[in-house]
């Protein structure tokens, strides 16, 4: 009986990993719940937008790597953020303006916002491809570790060991400033309170005289932010290729749902039990019992509930039993 | 049928490009063409009675397309009884134990009253059922898949006449549709897509991994065909005749001859299809969904049954799908399931609905045949362009090699903007409803 290591051996294997996937969900699942509760359509373009914006921070992580400019130990990635940023708000911005604000003026059905977004989605993968292709990049540079197992395993004498990736812990913490910076924008800043004036009650909004074109403008520059964020974590965390990006529609709409869609608190609760739900029923626990059990009762079987190559399915039964139970989410939607 | 002569022109003019591509590039491409159109225009029909009648968003095209492939495997190829013997009672009982005790847990949440009582009966009710359906499925599933691996490893089907499978594969589509427009139908309307895109990925993972089944990545091939295959025509006297008046090659006039007996096929399907379609659209049913469509309240304070009405509609193209799904498994004589990709077997329909005209069983038919053709033919006159816009660089340039190396994805570009177009400029398409 050792549950000390089986402590270690479950946060390296599941928890660490859980915790950064679900911060990049979080961000994404945040984008696509303020969409919906400003624009009012299920955005399906997000996963591709997203790895848009990351092919561009991967463009200005190569330029400033070819000038020598870095920031030792952190990835040359994050400087190269805010071009990335500036670039994905301007791409949206077009893209809101030739493609969603028609629509917008002649008050078309929200499924047809969702058509149109299908179209941008096309059109952004292709864009991608076309300067990226489909392989994996990976432009992960700078410290890779902030501390090994082997390091752990010295200062603490255990049999099991805890690495932390610098991307993991760049991920949880950028997603935590990002989800606070996020909410006291919302709740107190003037732009803030009047997104979500527009978002519950859109007459009344316009009669207090709020701007709809502004509020649509803010809601596509922070999920530019947001956005750019989550797809550059995420590469930076696991390699970029396109398709994983477009892969992680599911997961985030999932998140969204479960949350209650247009509720960012829910979006960001979702994403957490989406991620740990993926990682806990797909991981091998045959190592932690080994521990936990008394001697000569160890398992011989993998424990492991599903294969990994199942994670959607862990996803999508999340959402069946949402849609069955829950339809509203745990945190009643359409509240900002 | 109610087909104007503007119609008749689009479809002529649409007659006269392949033939084209007949003349000039080469008669089989135009046959490839025309019958990966024919199956399009199926696929494009029904996703038409899911959004066209009924205005249901359907994302999961590619899932069911693929569950109508599988039923090409399990119908037609040869069972292998060593691997029956290995393991098919410890599979088809692992199967039953599932669905057992999914039921199992249903009848528990209706029968106890609401409380954590019922919670716990539920969850206990699951572990139990998931830990006895493992112990039986798992070692039977290895089993199977030890035997022969490198060209069997799996049940087999049933040896039936491949024409069969068809149907099946429709049958096939029906059940997933209804199980997850049951879960998400009567929701908020992108519910249902959501749920769509889930079950697509889902279908295709398991055709990947579950090994026993369709054989997995190492995808099942040389399925029976339902037209005789180029190769046994090839030594035919009338093949090689005709060949000779021709002036092809012998290979040539065979696969072309094969090439077209699917074409026919494939028209008699669409046509009996189109026929049913055109025949309810036009009934007091298709008034009804199209009243639904329109005006869901009006609709439903008429006494319709909305939910119900298009859980039917859902399932029905959904079903549609699968045979399509099927006939061009059988087309191919193969399943690779790592071939399914959402954006040609899912997004790519919805252009050619879209681009059709929504709501009209003719415009998605030609919407298959324009995008089709589209999407056969972009990809290398984009790499033709690309050429030619980098024809002044330096034949070893770095960005001229990388931007020839992209012209394959200009099409994903191209098909963007062509839905993006017609929705905003022609939004009832090239054949609108009427």
């Amino acid at each position: 009986m050792e549950p000390l290591n089986a402590l270690v051996s479950v946060a390296n294997f599941m928890l660490v990993p859980a915790l950064a996937y679900g911060s990049q969900l979080a961000l994404g699942a945040l984008g696509i719940t303020l969409i919906y509760s400003i624009l009012r359509f299920a955005h399906f373009a997000h996963g591709d937008t997203m790895a848009l914006g990351t092919a561009a921070v991967i463009g200005g992580t190569w330029f400033l790597q070819a000038q020598g400019i870095g920031i030792q130990p952190l990835p040359t990635a994050l400087l190269a953020l805010p071009f990335g940023i500036l670039v994905m708000i301007g791409y949206l911005l077009t893209v809101d303006r030739m493609v969603y604000r028609y629509y917008r003026r002649v008050k078309a059905k929200p499924m047809i916002f969702v058509m149109a977004s299908l179209g941008v989605m096309f059109v952004t993968n292709g864009i991608t491809r076309l300067f990226m292709g489909v392989g994996e990049t990976r432009f992960e540079d700078g410290g890779r570790f902030l501390f090994t197992v082997r390091e752990f395993r010295e200062w603490t004498g255990l049999a099991e060991g805890l690495a932390l990736r610098s991307a993991q812990a760049l991920t949880i913490i950028t997603a935590l400033v990002v989800m606070m910076v996020l909410f006291w924008f919302l709740n107190r800043t003037r732009a803030g309170k009047s997104m979500r004036a527009y978002s519950d009650n859109e007459d009344l909004a316009l009669l207090s005289g709020i701007n709809p074109e502004r509020v649509v403008m803010i809601t596509w520059i922070i999920t530019a932010i947001l956005l750019v964020l989550a797809g550059t974590l995420y590469g930076l965390d696991k390699g970029f290729r396109p398709f994983n990006y477009f892969q992680l529609l599911l997961p985030m709409f999932a998140a969204a749902i479960l949350g209650g869609l247009g509720s960012p608190i829910g979006a960001i609760v979702g994403a957490y039990v989406v991620a740990f739900a993926e990682m806990g029923i797909t991981y091998a626990w045959r190592r932690v019992f080994t521990y936990l059990m008394p001697e000569g009762l160890e398992p011989t079987s993998m424990m492991q509930l599903l294969p990994v190559d199942y994670k959607f399915a862990v996803t999508f039964a999340i959402l069946v039993i949402v849609l069955l139970f829950r339809p509203t989410g745990i945190f009643k939607g359409k509240v900002l | 049928m109610s087909l104007t002569a503007r119609d008749l022109g689009l479809f002529a003019v649409m007659g006269v490009v392949l033939a084209m591509v007949a003349m000039f590039q080469s008669p089989q491409l135009a046959i490839t063409i025309l019958n990966m159109s024919l199956i399009s225009a199926i696929m494009a029909l029904g996703v038409n009675m899911q959004w066209g009648y009924a205005g249901l968003f359907n994302v999961g095209i590619m899932g069911f397309t693929a569950v109508g492939g599988l039923a090409v495997v399990l119908i037609a190829q040869p069972p292998v009884p060593e691997a029956w013997a290995a393991g098919g009672l410890g599979i088809m009982l692992g199967l039953m134990l599932g669905v057992a005790t999914i039921l199992a847990s249903v009848i528990v949440y209706k029968r106890m009253a609401p409380g954590r009582l019922r919670g716990f009966a539920i969850f206990g009710v699951l572990v139990v059922g998931y830990l006895l359906t493992s112990q039986v499925f798992g070692p039977a599933k290895l089993a199977v898949q030890a035997v022969n691996p490198a060209s069997e490893g799996y049940l087999g089907g049933a040896n039936l006449p491949v024409i069969l499978s068809w149907p099946v594969g429709a049958v096939f589509a029906a059940g997933v549709a209804w199980l997850i427009g049951k879960i998400s139908l009567g929701l908020r309307s992108d519910y249902l897509a959501i749920a769509t895109l889930g079950i697509s990925e889902i279908v295709i993972a398991v055709l990947k991994h579950e090994r026993w089944l369709a054989r997995g990545v190492n995808n099942v091939t040389g399925i029976d065909r339902p037209v005789t295959r180029p190769v046994d025509l090839q030594p035919l006297p009338w093949v090689q005749d005709l060949a000779e008046t021709l002036g092809w090659s012998v290979s040539q006039t065979a696969s072309v001859i094969s090439g077209l007996g699917y074409s026919g096929l494939f028209l008699i399907v669409l046509g009996i299809l189109i026929w049913l379609a055109e025949r309810a659209l036009n009934s007091p049913w298709g008034r009804m969904m199209r009243a639904i469509r329109d005006n869901e309240v009006s609709a439903r304070a008429m006494g319709k049954d909305v939910t119900r009405r298009h859980l039917m509609i859902f399932v029905l193209g959904s079903a549609v799908c699968g045979l399509a799904g099927a006939m061009m498994v059988s087309m191919d004589g193969q399943i690779t399931p790592g071939s399914y990709e959402p954006l040609r077997f899912t997004f790519l329909i919805w252009v050619m609905v879209i681009v059709g005209g929504s709501g009209n069983n003719w415009g998605a038919v030609l919407g298959a045949f324009v995008i089709w053709f589209l999407w056969v033919q972009v990809e290398p006159a984009g790499r033709w362009f690309m050429d030619m816009a980098t024809s002044g660089m330096a034949e070893t340039s770095e960005l001229r090699r990388h931007l020839l190396d992209s012209a394959a994805y200009m099409r994903l570009l191209t098909m963007g903007l062509a839905l993006l177009l017609m929705l905003r400029f022609a939004p009832r398409g090239l054949i609108p409803e009427r």
